[in-house]
């Protein structure tokens, strides 16, 4: 395997990655917060629904996933570049409202189906471009 | 108006300018020598005691808090398309703090996901 193919194939890894931690960890949330109920504006309402987050295993579970993208993202960006990482993450977008229409049955307007074609031919776009443009530091241990 | 585009320019450089110093940090720290757990780890070690790190994860929040406030004070058609230019102003930095070599193909993808993103989040 050639190093540009390493690059393009690593690269590609840590996007995906980070693609499902940030699904994965916003369905969660989502899930946790709705577990929690709706939150009302005032001093103790918010102190009793901080409580209960902090009790609630699936929001802990979101954090653990949101975590991971954040690692997934300070490693990618450690030798990709920011503007080749950056717009390959929007492919999340694509992927929830296929999930959407594939799992959970939603119709999805046109306008929702052009912005998912915007977006998986702009990253298809950024995908052909050279992941990296600078000197990047390996660190050797 | 003049408050809300006030802060959406202030969310926009709070954000742009937190993944642009987060980025600058992790290419000083030097990427992990494998993709192994121990490798890995040994550079999240040498990440966390990075400054730029630790400059960019206040200007996250900050960033995560003005768009909470700018939802409640704008339209989410609003402010949604607004948010999704920073793709455009994060590219501008890429290339003009960090150097990176933007080609016109990158810039054609990365305005296509823009308004992608924009068009997926307003119809949502």
């Amino acid at each position: 395997m050639t190093p540009e193919h390493r690059l393009r194939l690593k690269t590609l890894l840590m996007v995906s990655l980070m693609v499902v931690c940030a699904n994965v960890g916003d369905l969660l949330l989502k899930r946790g917060m709705l577990q929690v109920g709706a939150v009302q504006i005032s001093p103790s309402a918010i102190r009793q629904a901080l409580l209960s987050t902090m009790h609630n295993g699936t929001i802990w579970l979101a954090i653990l996933f949101l975590v991971g993208f954040t690692v997934c993202y300070m490693t990618a960006v450690s030798w990709a570049d920011y503007s080749y990482v950056m717009p390959a993450g929007a492919f999340g977008y694509a992927v929830q409202t296929t999930l959407a229409v594939v799992v959970l049955h939603e119709a999805v307007n046109a306008e929702r189906w052009i912005g998912v074609t915007l977006i998986v031919v702009g990253v298809l776009l950024v995908g052909q471009t050279h992941p990296s443009t600078t000197k990047n530091k390996v660190v050797l241990s | 108006m003049t408050r809300v585009v006030l802060l959406l320019i202030f969310f926009i450089c709070c954000s742009t300018g937190g993944e642009i110093a987060m980025t600058h940090g992790m290419k000083q720290v030097g990427e992990p020598e494998r993709l192994r757990l121990l490798p890995v780890l040994r550079f999240l070690g040498r990440a966390i005691r990075s400054g730029w790190l630790w400059f960019a994860l206040p200007l996250l929040a900050i960033s995560f808090y003005s768009l909470l406030i700018l939802l409640s004070w704008a339209p989410l058609s609003v402010v949604i398309p607004a948010s999704a230019f920073n793709y455009v102003v994060g590219t501008f930095g890429a290339k003009y703090l960090l150097k990176e070599r933007v080609s016109p193909k990158r810039w054609a993808g990365v305005v296509m996901v823009c308004l992608g993103v924009a068009l997926v989040l307003v119809t949502g």
